[in-house]
């Protein structure tokens, strides 16, 4: 598996974000994306993931280059969770197996979701909704993953877990891009800054 | 009052107050059916359709007083922030709600034959409707707004307003009727009520009260235990982590 | 399929719990059609022979305003993006989502008419064309109005704008469902061609809709 971008351009509502941007990444390999706010991070992960306006440049995963099929291939967590208040954690969570396959209680595992199974989503805190997003991570085998600003209002036990499904992840040769400012207990072997005009560093 | 505020005291109070309600209840109604349906006589002009009115009466007058027990009740919740007087008002709503419907339903049923047809916009069938509607609103809050001392605020405001209300759309739908007077409208009752049909129609109206109170008390007690549940669960969650 | 059927279950199961407004709809159409006689004056006469208008009316505003919330949800908690990313096509994850909503605003709506009817003095001989009609029609209003609710997803005021945009498609609809009970009123099989082409205009906005929709979350999500 190869995921690369050539000169790759975004905008975000029309005004260009991420301008002439390269990479290559293969199995195994994870990036780190940082910068300022506002220099497309998010804009980068949402294009890759098929949200975003790609207005120049190449985009490819192997053969791939058709945007619906490549975004089939990534599992994106952005901002929002996903969740349903009114749905209790494990129905949430089945929903997502019965909707892109997947093990119900590898997710809840991974997490440790399984005391709080039966909740209402609404009771949650935001840490224990942000793992219930997290938990999709487990659920279903995706080749690329698409992480931004995964480890928001996690607590230490949490984010170290993710770190761990992150480190599992990539020595199964998975490829991962990750766009966070919190320290991970485990490095990523690139590292791509953005500047103020989504240019690279 | 205050001493029966406490939830804990409210459950031992109401533990035993129920069976005696209940039996009291079972006697009024077995009491009133019985003179509603076979001692009173026949109306000289509406025969035995009459009978009706042991039912539709009493329900009529339980829908208003179930919207001012609520109205006093979400007052008490707001004013002195009772822990009791908003489980009374949300409880309430859903049994008036159901004495409205019933007297919207036997006054239809009772209408059929008056008036020969199953619906007239008679002044006082609007306003029970009017008052339904106002019901639906009052339970559409605690349904949607998902937080009880939000939901239970924001619905003890629009019960007092609601409550202001009443006398004001009744009065615009006795204009808004006698401006388009239809053909005759039958009045129930009239002045002077013979006391054989009196005092079942009382013996009636007591058993509904008394109904309400063991519906109420049930509603109420259900309520309590899904807030322990509830905070309970809170509880679990947070200490969870 | 199998996408298909958790989406239409997930849908019904999150209009069934609290909060779905699944009462609401039909106390809104309780409402509208109970205001009615305020304006007009309560002449039995005059009420049954505007009843199945104004049935088909509040009937259709009562479905508008419920179908403001279609996308709405699934775009603010971020689920609508992994609805459209998906390995089922959209178009039948669209499908699925107004069926939901079909089944749990739409039957409970056309439940509730035979009271209503009672309200207007509606013959009840017109009864069961009237929840024929209303059976047949209401799908079309439910696939067009999700249409107009993809376009207006995540648009502040996007309810208001969800009206202008949809309720002059309504138009037909509308004309085609009255004039099918109004000429059941007349006699035995008047009503049978205008409910012909009513049924067709179900079935062509069940195949045009979702491709809209489609197209118009796609658009949104950019």
């Amino acid at each position: 598996m190869k995921l690369s971008a050539d000169k790759l351009c975004c905008a975000r509502g029309g005004r260009p974000v991420v301008s002439e941007l390269s990479f290559s990444l293969s199995s195994g390999d994870g990036m780190m994306l940082s910068g300022p706010n506002g220099s497309g991070k998010t804009t980068l992960l949402r294009a890759i993931a098929g949200f975003g306006e790609i207005t120049g440049g190449e985009l490819h995963l192997d053969s791939l280059k058709d945007t619906d099929e490549l975004s089939q291939a990534c599992l994106y967590i952005g901002h929002h969770n996903a969740i349903k208040p009114q749905l209790s954690v494990q129905e949430n969570i089945d929903f997502w197996a019965s909707f892109g396959g997947g093990d119900v209680a590898a997710a809840l595992a991974s997490f440790s979701l399984e005391p709080i199974k039966d909740v209402p989503a609404s009771m949650l805190s935001a840490g224990q909704r942000r793992r219930v997003g997290l938990s999709r991570l487990a659920l279903a085998k995706r080749p690329v993953w698409l992480l931004d600003e995964p480890a928001t209002s996690l607590d230490k036990a949490s984010t170290k877990t993710l770190s761990q499904l992150m480190q599992s992840y990539l020595d199964e040769g998975g490829i991962l891009i990750a766009a966070s400012h919190t320290d991970f207990d485990i490095t990523l072997n690139k590292n791509l800054v953005l500047g103020d005009q989504g240019t690279a560093l | 009052m205050f001493r029966y505020a406490n939830p804990t005291r409210f459950m031992a109070l109401t533990s035993v107050l129920l069976p005696w309600t209940i039996a009291l209840t079972v006697v009024s109604f077995a009491a009133g059916l019985y003179g509603g349906l076979f001692t009173a006589p026949p109306d000289y002009q509406q025969g035995e359709t009459v009978r009706i009115m042991f039912v539709h009466v009493p329900a009529a007058w339980m829908a208003m007083a179930a919207y001012s027990f609520m109205a006093l009740a979400s007052l008490v919740a707001i004013v002195w922030k009772h822990p009791l007087a908003d489980v009374a008002a949300k409880s309430a709503a859903p049994i008036g709600a159901c004495f409205t419907f019933l007297a919207l339903v036997t006054g239809s049923l009772w209408g059929k034959p008056m008036w020969g047809a199953w619906w007239v916009w008679d002044a006082r069938l609007t306003s029970m409707l009017i008052l339904f509607f106002l019901y639906l609103g009052y339970i559409a809050i605690w349904q949607t707004i998902e937080e009880p001392i939000r939901a239970g605020r924001i619905a003890a405001i629009l019960a007092m307003v609601g409550f202001i209300n009443i006398p004001i759309i009744k009065f615009s739908v006795e204009w808004w009727n006698s401006l388009h007077q239809s053909a005759s409208i039958i009045k129930v009752g009239g002045p002077s009520i013979h006391i054989s049909i009196l005092w079942p129609l009382l013996v009636m109206i007591t058993a509904y009260t008394l109904l309400f109170a063991v519906l109420l008390m049930l509603s109420m007690r259900s309520e309590v235990l899904k807030r322990r549940i509830r905070s309970i669960r809170i509880a679990k969650v947070e200490g969870f982590g | 399929m199998n996408e298909f059927m958790a989406v239409l279950r997930r849908d019904i199961k999150l209009a069934a719990a609290q909060g779905g407004g699944l009462g609401m709809a039909i106390g809104f159409f309780l409402i509208v059609v109970s205001l009615i006689p305020f304006g007009v004056g309560p002449d039995l006469n005059l009420l049954a022979r505007v009843a199945p208008g104004i049935l088909w009316i509040a009937l259709l505003l009562s479905v508008l305003l419920s179908l403001d919330r279609l996308f709405q949800a699934d775009y603010e908690d971020g689920s609508l993006e992994h609805l459209v990313v998906g390995r089922a096509p959209l178009e039948f994850i669209i499908v699925a989502k107004v069926l939901a909503h079909w089944i749990t605003t739409g039957v409970p709506l056309i439940m509730a008419t035979p009271i209503l009817g009672f309200f207007l003095n509606l013959e009840p001989d017109a009864f069961g064309i009237l929840v024929l009609t209303m059976l047949i029609g209401t799908p079309a209003l439910n696939f067009v109005g999700a249409a107009g609710a993809a376009l207006t997803v995540g648009i502040r005021r996007g309810g208001l704008l969800l009206s202008l945009i949809v309720l002059p498609l309504y138009v037909p609809i509308l004309v085609f469902g009255v004039s099918a009970v109004q000429s059941s009123m007349l006699g035995p099989d008047g009503s049978m061609q205008t409910m012909m082409i009513l049924a067709a205009f179900t079935l062509a906005s069940a195949a045009l809709a979702p491709i809209a929709a489609a197209a118009a979350l796609r658009a949104n999500l950019r």
